[in-house]
């Protein structure tokens, strides 16, 4: 059901049914460390490129999801995805592996609460009775389509952001308690004619700071409603320059209330300058550390805003600015 | 100016305020430091194939370059060119190892796409641009020289 201007109540309740998390070398033995199903040291995955790794990846989510649940495989009706790799090849050919219809989708790194939305209202409308949905992104994969050869020397300035290893998913279902999609805030393209992709935090804060506060109005809530708010991949940069953007608008946290995925997936030790990102950044986290927490009773109420910076190397070869986009699915207990 | 500019530009200098500064002056020192130690080893090189080779300060350019290209393919190839580049900034940039890790991390990075549209034609995508105006550049120099040359000022 619509409420306000663009978000969407959902009174059926989708329910989280499962979930699966595999990631790589070093998402392993960052903060995520133990909040995962399987990590692969092998940048390859056994494959004979990056782009095949990722797709590896994603199928192996997609296992352990299914196996995690008891839901048969040729129950499920859909699956909604995307990635980042150029017409998001990697996400068909595990579609393809699947044999489940599917949506392929492309909201960059918001990719993965676009689909929890687009499920949520697809079940919400009886439209399907079990939804798989997620994102797997691939370091190397992106690094090469995006920015630089992986072996190439050049010095990464201390906004940039890597790329996360992995791939997170869910499986949706209607069922009668759990971890549900209670709302989703479906976001505009917001541009603040930010040009330099070694910062796509500060590319990105206007687009979540724009879709947080329009949940916020349109459910006429405040920050205090919810335990916890995460975003995507806004880095530490991004992270820093949402919260002092939201102030203006009079919406503040208490400490620890809001989190980003990327800022606080790797350790400082680490040295991944401004933290991670891609579109597997907000699902890895999320769906394996933050869904624990709630199914751990420590966090009751989660808003999830995943962020992207919808950009392409032609366009920022031709000096066009980052365009980006968030979009917020809120979880709760029920 | 418009309301709009202002915005974006109100914008621009938040992020400014949030973003980490760059260490210049120590990347420069940092720079100074592995640059001069490549060309360092370099000297080694040459002074080594001066003594023990047929080779005169002239001829031993060639040589040396080479011997730094192999040691450059086998850093990239192991992948730890990388990793002394984010330390040493236009220090592995600037010598003729900068150059060689351009074409070799670019040639390691198209083998999937096979050999001709792969790694073929696309090998020299970083290191195409400094070819291209290199040349370019010599022509006009030339160009320029022989003009001088012909109306008698050199």
């Amino acid at each position: 059901m619509i409420t306000g201007k663009s978000t969407w109540t959902f009174s059926s309740y989708p329910v989280i049914v499962s979930s699966g998390v595999v990631v790589g070398k070093e998402e392993a033995v960052s903060n995520l460390n133990g909040h995962y199903d399987e990590a692969i040291e092998d940048m390859f995955v056994g494959e004979d490129s990056y782009e095949r790794a990722q797709e590896s990846l994603l199928t192996k989510a997609i296992d352990y999801t299914i196996k995690k649940s008891s839901i048969k495989k040729k129950n499920i009706q859909f699956f909604i995805s995307g990635d980042l790799i150029n017409q998001i090849t990697p996400t068909t050919f595990a579609a393809k592996k699947l044999n489940i219809p599917y949506f392929g989708l492309y909201s960059a790194c918001a990719t993965s609460t676009e689909g929890l939305a687009l499920a949520a209202m697809m079940l919400e409308q009886n439209g399907a009775n079990y939804i798989l949905t997620g994102t797997a992104s691939h370091y190397a994969a992106a690094e090469r389509q995006f920015r630089f050869p992986n072996e190439y020397g050049g010095q990464i300035p201390p906004t940039a952001q890597r790329t996360v290893t992995g791939a997170g998913t869910v499986l949706l279902g209607k069922e009668k308690q759990g971890l549900a999609i209670t709302s989703a805030t479906i976001g505009k393209v917001m541009d603040y004619e930010v040009t330099d992709p070694f910062n796509m935090g500060a590319a990105m804060a206007p687009a979540a700071v724009d879709t947080i506060c329009q949940h916020f109005q349109d459910r006429q809530i405040d920050a205090s409603y919810y335990d916890m708010i995460i975003t995507g991949d806004l880095g530490a940069v991004g992270r820093a320059l949402t919260e002092d953007l939201l102030k203006k608008h009079h919406i503040t946290f208490q400490s620890n209330q809001f989190i980003d995925c990327g800022d606080f997936l790797y350790k400082k030790e680490q040295n991944m300058q401004a933290g991670g990102s891609g579109a597997a950044c907000s699902s890895v986290v999320t769906y394996g550390y933050f869904l624990e927490q709630m199914k751990a009773n420590k966090i009751n109420k989660l808003l999830f805003v995943a962020t992207g910076a919808l950009h392409s190397p032609l366009t920022v070869q031709q000096k066009r600015t980052i365009p980006s986009i968030a979009h917020a699915v809120s979880i709760e207990r029920k | 100016m418009s309301k709009k500019q202002t915005k974006y530009e109100a914008y621009e200098k938040k992020t400014k305020e949030h973003e980490p500064k760059r260490p210049i002056f120590l990347n420069c020192c940092k720079a100074f430091l592995i640059g001069g130690f490549i060309c360092f080893i370099g000297q080694c090189i040459a002074t080594f194939y001066i003594h023990y080779f047929d080779f005169t300060e002239q001829t031993v350019g060639n040589p040396t370059v080479a011997t730094l290209i192999i040691i450059t393919m086998f850093l990239t190839g192991f992948g730890l060119y990388e990793k002394i580049a984010q330390f040493a900034g236009a220090g592995t940039a600037v010598p003729v190892t900068g150059f060689a890790n351009a074409v070799i991390s670019s040639a390691i990075e198209h083998r999937p796409e096979g050999f001709i549209l792969g790694v073929g034609s696309n090998m020299l995508k970083l290191a195409g641009p400094v070819i291209v105006y290199g040349v370019f550049s010599a022509f006009l120099i030339a160009l320029i020289k022989t003009v001088l040359q012909m109306i008698g000022i050199i």
